[in-house]
């Protein structure tokens, strides 16, 4: 969007910088002053502005300086490989494998459970319901993303651990499957919100073009609204990637943290997240394995984030090609 | 069958069963809610909501857990709202067009996107670990601050582009400077855009526990928090240590604290975006 004012802005600079022999002597005046304030507003808002670099270089930064001497004494590409974790032990093992694995098996379970529905419930809503429908379903929808996730774990230790239990005969409800369902929904709003505002996004035009050929409304769905909302989608299911990925307390409260490979989705496994949550409580300040917990906390830092920022280049393309 | 009664029945089966994975999602969603609230709305009793834990975390009541998400969010709200409001400004009203300004973009996009247990490790290392603060109120309520500064910048920046850019120019016209025009004329217009978001991102931030795990939660403790230097029980946390770690699980006080954390955070998120909704009728541009 343009910034209208902008015109005004320089002509103001202008007047702001105009020499005037003696104003360095005199007295401030009013306008002065307020001038002067509005230089100093300017620099500590400018200041903020770039709060969120400085933030997210910073969770880099303190992530590998915790993480250092791990990376000197186990070395990186001995913790990527090991494929055993027992951190304990007199001679501890810190293979991160078993946990990169279990992060795996969750999350795309998770995705590959979720999307299917979360497409189908953002293409009706975007294009098959009436408005009223439409704004009650996405503020329902939206109060399952503002759910606690501790929450969502007590829920599926009440109802999916038995659930799953039962269904697959097993001796445990706690593994990977339990986990991926709950997450499942957990990402749900993630993919139905951002690919609905995908879908929103496509003009009008295009449908009614569609439309006046003689398709459907289904035809032109997916012949044409979806092709045009694909690389929305494909954002929307990467942000939802990213966002089970990350996801810690559910999954801690589900998996059965067990870590080692497992051999089908009904073991228990243990994530990257829940890792780091059950045992940074218990490690000694300063210790090796602290550090190597710092260092599993910069892979899954260096992970969502590239996942995000290709989710959201993608989000920024499409929208310039809308703008036009 | 010809083909445009082919194509009108292949049109109904989509409808149907988009439809009906719509319906899904929501009902899940609702269920979500009943259950919380059917399991939980029995436990609440006055005793419940002011007496200290007892008896093993299995009787008493969690007094200390609601005031302790009560400071931790009042503290989070202090550290990130001029903040993340001064952010905002600067992205709608200061940020030139540029490469500079994208970056930032991405930057704050990126940072809502990152895991909340990353953040939880940030603050150990940065305010518990490296200044000292200990596991207390200030560490965890500045951890959760980062966490929700990328809600509050977004409000507050979509919250001014919606002011019409007549009103400054109006302002400016009249002799008033930038800075004050912001805060007189743009900033009153925005207010409850700007309340609401912030209020939608911090009631998030209250039910966060991978966070505070390191940095400010604690099992068990009774008394009160008496300074920002002082560890706390939080509700989320509580939630957690009784679904895990206390054995013979007391039912209906988990249940009853969920009930607590729901309903407060639903409440309070309603309330506000109601309150938006009665601001926006008042104000026509």
């Amino acid at each position: 969007m343009a910034r209208q004012s902008s015109p005004i802005s320089v002509s103001f600079r202008r007047t702001d910088t105009m020499p005037t022999p003696s104003s360095s002597r005199r007295r401030l005046g009013r306008p002065a002053k307020s001038r002067a304030a509005d230089g100093v507003v300017r620099s500590i808002i400018r200041l903020n502005g770039w709060s969120a670099i400085v933030i997210l270089a910073a969770i880099g930064i303190f992530l590998a300086y915790g993480g250092m001497r791990a990376l000197s004494e186990v070395g990186f590409w001995t913790m990527m490989s090991g494929r055993e974790w027992y951190p304990t032990i007199a001679e501890p093992r810190f293979g991160f494998v078993p946990l990169l694995i279990g992060s795996a098996a969750v999350t795309i379970t998770a995705l590959l459970l979720s999307m299917p529905v979360s497409l189908a419930a953002a293409v009706f809503i975007s294009e098959f319901a009436g408005k009223p429908l439409k704004e009650v379903s996405k503020s329902i929808i939206e109060f399952m993303a503002a759910v606690p996730s501790v929450v969502y774990g007590l829920i599926g230790i009440a109802v999916v651990v038995p659930w799953v239990k039962e269904t697959f005969a097993l001796d445990s409800g706690l593994n990977a499957l339990t986990a991926a369902i709950v997450l499942a929904f957990m990402i749900a709003p993630t993919i139905v919100s951002i690919s609905e505002d995908a879908l929103h996004a496509v003009p009008n035009e295009l449908r009614q073009g569609s439309l006046a050929l003689g398709n459907t409304r289904w035809q032109t769905t997916y012949k044409v609204v979806l092709p045009s909302a694909s690389s929305g989608i494909l954002a929307a299911v990467m942000l939802g990637m990213g966002r089970a990925i990350g996801e810690t307390m559910a999954v801690l409260m589900l998996t059965g943290n067990a870590a080692r490979i497992p051999g089908s989705l009904f073991e228990s496994v243990r994530t990257i997240t829940g890792t780091i949550a059950a045992e940074m409580g218990n490690v000694v300040q300063g210790g090796l394995h602290q550090s190597v917990l710092f260092t599993l906390g910069l892979v899954l830092f260096a992970l969502t984030f590239f996942i995000n920022l290709v989710a959201d280049l993608v989000l920024e393309r499409q929208r310039k090609r809308w703008r036009r | 069958m010809s083909r445009i009664k082919q194509a009108r029945m292949i049109q109904t089966i989509a409808v149907t069963v988009t439809g009906a994975a719509a319906l899904f999602v929501v009902s899940a969603a609702l269920f979500l809610l009943a259950y919380i609230a059917v399991r939980g709305a029995p436990a609440i009793s006055w005793e419940f909501l002011t007496d200290v834990p007892s008896g093993q975390m299995k009787e008493g009541g969690i007094l200390p857990a609601i005031v302790g998400t009560l400071a931790l969010t009042a503290a989070t709200a202090a550290f990130s709202l001029p903040i993340g409001v001064a952010a905002g400004i600067y992205l709608s009203e200061y940020a030139p067009r540029g490469k500079s300004t994208r970056v930032i973009r991405l930057a704050i996009s990126n940072m809502a996107g990152v895991p909340s247990i990353v953040y939880g490790l940030f603050g150990l290392a940065l305010f518990v670990i490296l200044l000292d603060f200990g596991k207390s109120i200030l560490a965890g309520a500045l951890t959760l601050a980062c966490l929700t500064l990328p809600v509050i910048i977004t409000a507050t920046e979509e919250a001014l582009r919606q002011i019409p850019s007549d009103l400054r120019q109006a302002s400016l016209a009249l002799g008033a400077t930038r800075w004050r025009t912001i805060y007189r004329i743009v900033l009153p217009a925005a207010a409850p855009g700007i309340v609401t978001g912030s209020i939608l991102g911090l009631s998030r931030a209250a039910g966060e526990t991978a966070p505070i795990l390191f940095t400010a939660a604690v099992y068990y403790k009774r008394q009160m928090p008496d300074s920002i230097f002082s560890d706390v029980m939080a509700l989320p946390y509580h939630i957690y240590i009784l679904a895990t770690q206390v054995t013979g699980r007391p039912d209906d006080i988990i249940w009853g604290t969920a009930f607590v954390l729901v309903g407060g955070v639903t409440a309070i998120s309603v309330a506000a975006a109601a309150w938006r909704s009665t601001q926006r009728r008042k104000v026509r541009w």
